[in-house]
């Protein structure tokens, strides 16, 4: 198996290619230039398509007319790209086309503004800033192997789901060099892109294909009525709400469990482990699907005894603690500890093992 | 006697039964025939593949039998070029859309992809105003022109009409940048010998190719169907000259 050193802004790339990634459309913007960079240099190569957009809208516009054709696809961007790309990952869910987009946080206004880096975007992904209520499946990978996998396995949901998948790493994680490996994935078989526009004449049944996003107004087939498309895509909903993934990190015999996912899990690890060194029973659990987020560990750890969860987010005020507190269902004191946390009060500081563990230590 | 078809149906043409969804006296069905007839007298109805945007125009590749998908409002030319690039260049792609649509909320993916060169056509339908949404000013309103958001006529202050193919014509990396318009049966011909010349154009793998279609729009523009074909003969041509711009074999 061959083995690389590679940041992970790259192995988005090798995760890609690795998928059956055809192309890539996007727009430069700190700090995930080296993927573009990487699929600029990398795709052509392997036959594939790659376009740098007049904007984000430009991308995500023509990642629509690219995952029309049935052919998998990707872009990547960050916090601000990603706000102009709402309105198209909208419409991407209301026509139903798969893609997978790569945001890579950095700080940004108003919560921690700079170009360097932050956890400032949990709820913009996972709620959607678009219009009509759409849901994507969200992967936060913690590093270079988790986001060459987690690419795979985007993909691969992508399809499953004929909906967008977004993976949410950060400047941190993205600029982390590690040893890979590449090991291309194997999943379930997905029947055939049939409904995927490439000419008539390149169909079985030579006949014409037509994708909208206005499926409801139009009444075309196979939905034709607003019920029977809305019956659909609630039990589609239904179906991805199962997709739950999480790693739980020494969390059994512990009072207190910190909650984090990105570089400040790596982080909460380490201060896990210092912790556990002196005697305090203290555990991590880290979700890796941020949509659909893992409720069930964090009532488990409640039942297990833990009576106070630790989120740790670099951001100011918390935002994936929302969830955290809606799992806990008041059964739990919930405390973030995020921003002001930061080893140098500046874009470039971040929040360091034995700050958590100072924290650990203050709330038991 | 021999028998000789002097009108009919295009044959890629099937609106079938339903509600007509064009007002009295709109010409956007016209350009439903003229793709329908140049697609078919080309040969590229296995893989033409129509993308349309929103409002009145987005009805234009329902009706003809070939592979279409529905952009959002201005993005278009955007979803063109990502088809034709993940098909690596093999379909026939082609826009249809409204002033509104193509120059303004589209201005910024119509430059982009000029300036990339796509292989692909634009077509763009000039009615003056949007017209889906009730005959707002658009950017090709005529100056003094009365729209429902210059109820005073368009004046400067609303800026001066969009001259579309002019402007494209003057890029290096636009081949072919034309307009066309539908208010008499000889008009009707050239822009179909137009639309025609841009495809072929996008055949050749030439470069980006641009047809603007001036059209009626006689509910917004407050005329009857007859009021409004005058008003494109007499007023409109005068500041939006039908004609070829750009027409060249090699970039």
């Amino acid at each position: 198996m061959k083995k690389v050193f590679i940041q992970a802004n790259e192995a988005v790339g090798l995760g890609a290619v690795d998928a059956g990634c055809h192309a890539f459309f996007g727009y430069p913007i700190t700090p995930q230039n080296e993927t573009i960079e990487w699929f600029a240099r990398e795709l052509p190569k392997r036959g594939g398509a790659f376009v740098q957009a007049q904007s984000e809208v430009g991308a995500i516009n023509m990642i629509y007319g690219a995952a029309a054709t049935g052919k998998r696809v990707i872009t990547s961007t960050s916090g601000p790209g990603w706000g102009l790309m709402q309105e198209g990952l909208a419409n991407l869910c209301s026509a139903q086309l798969p893609c997978v987009i790569v945001l890579v946080q950095r700080g940004g206004t108003p919560g921690a503004p700079s170009v360097q880096h932050a956890q400032a975007d949990y709820l913009s992904a996972t709620r959607g800033g678009g219009g009509s209520g759409y849901r994507t499946i969200v992967l936060a990978p913690a590093s270079v192997q988790e986001t060459y996998d987690l690419v795979q396995l985007a993909f691969h949901l992508a399809d499953k789901y004929l909906n967008p998948v977004v993976i949410l790493s950060d400047s941190l994680i993205g600029h982390l060099m590690e040893p890979l490996r590449l090991k291309r994935l194997h999943f379930e078989p997905l029947p055939e892109k049939d409904w995927s526009i490439s000419g008539k004449g390149k169909h079985k049944d030579k006949k014409r294909r037509y994708v909208t996003f206005a499926q409801v107004v139009q009444g075309r087939d196979p939905y034709p009525t607003m019920l029977s498309f809305a019956e659909h895509w609630y039990d589609k909903v239904q179906r991805m709400k199962t997709e739950v993934r999480y790693q739980n990190y020494r969390v059994d015999d512990c009072e207190l469990a910190i909650v984090a996912y990105g570089y400040t899990s790596r982080v909460s690890k380490e201060a896990v482990n210092l912790a556990r060194s002196e005697g305090v029973k203290v555990g991590l659990i880290r979700p890796i699907t941020l949509w659909p987020f893992p409720a069930k560990p964090i009532l488990e750890a409640i039942s297990g005894g833990v009576n106070r969860f630790l989120v740790v987010e670099d951001n100011v005020g918390g935002q994936m603690i929302e969830d955290v507190e809606k799992a806990a269902c008041d059964k739990a004191e919930v405390t973030h500890l995020g921003l002001f946390a930061r080893h140098l009060p500046s874009p470039a500081g971040i929040i360091m093992p034995d700050r958590v563990l100072e924290e650990i230590k203050r709330l038991i | 006697m021999k028998k000789r078809l002097i009108a009919g149906k295009p044959k890629l043409w099937d609106r079938g039964v339903g509600r007509f969804p064009y007002c009295g006296g709109c010409q956007t069905p016209l350009l439903e025939r003229i793709l329908s007839e140049v697609i078919e007298e080309l040969g590229v109805e296995d893989r033409a593949i129509g993308v349309t945007g929103v409002g009145c125009h987005a009805r234009v590749c329902m009706p003809i039998d070939i592979d279409a998908i529905q952009a959002i409002h201005g993005r278009a030319v955007d979803v063109a070029t990502g088809i034709k690039r993940a098909l690596n260049g093999e379909p026939i792609v082609f826009t249809v859309q409204g002033d509104g649509d193509c120059a303004s909320i589209g201005g910024g993916a119509l430059l982009g992809a000029c300036s990339r060169s796509e292989r692909i056509t634009i077509i763009m339908i000039n009615n003056n105003n949007y017209g889906t949404t009730g005959g707002q000013m658009s950017p090709t309103s005529l100056i003094g022109q009365k729209t429902t958001t210059t109820p005073q006529g368009r004046t400067l202050d609303h800026g001066y009409p969009l001259h579309v193919p002019e402007f494209l014509g003057t890029m290096k990396s636009v081949c072919y940048a034309a307009r066309g318009s539908l208010a008499t049966f000889a008009q009707f011909k050239k822009t179909k010998k137009y639309i025609k010349k841009a495809l072929k154009k996008q055949m050749d793998n030439i470069g980006l190719s641009f047809v603007e279609v001036l059209a009626a729009c006689p509910p917004n523009w407050r005329m009857s169907p007859g009021e409004a074909i005058d008003r494109i003969r007499e007023e409109v041509v005068q500041e939006f000259p039908p004609g070829e711009f750009k027409d060249v074999d090699a970039l």
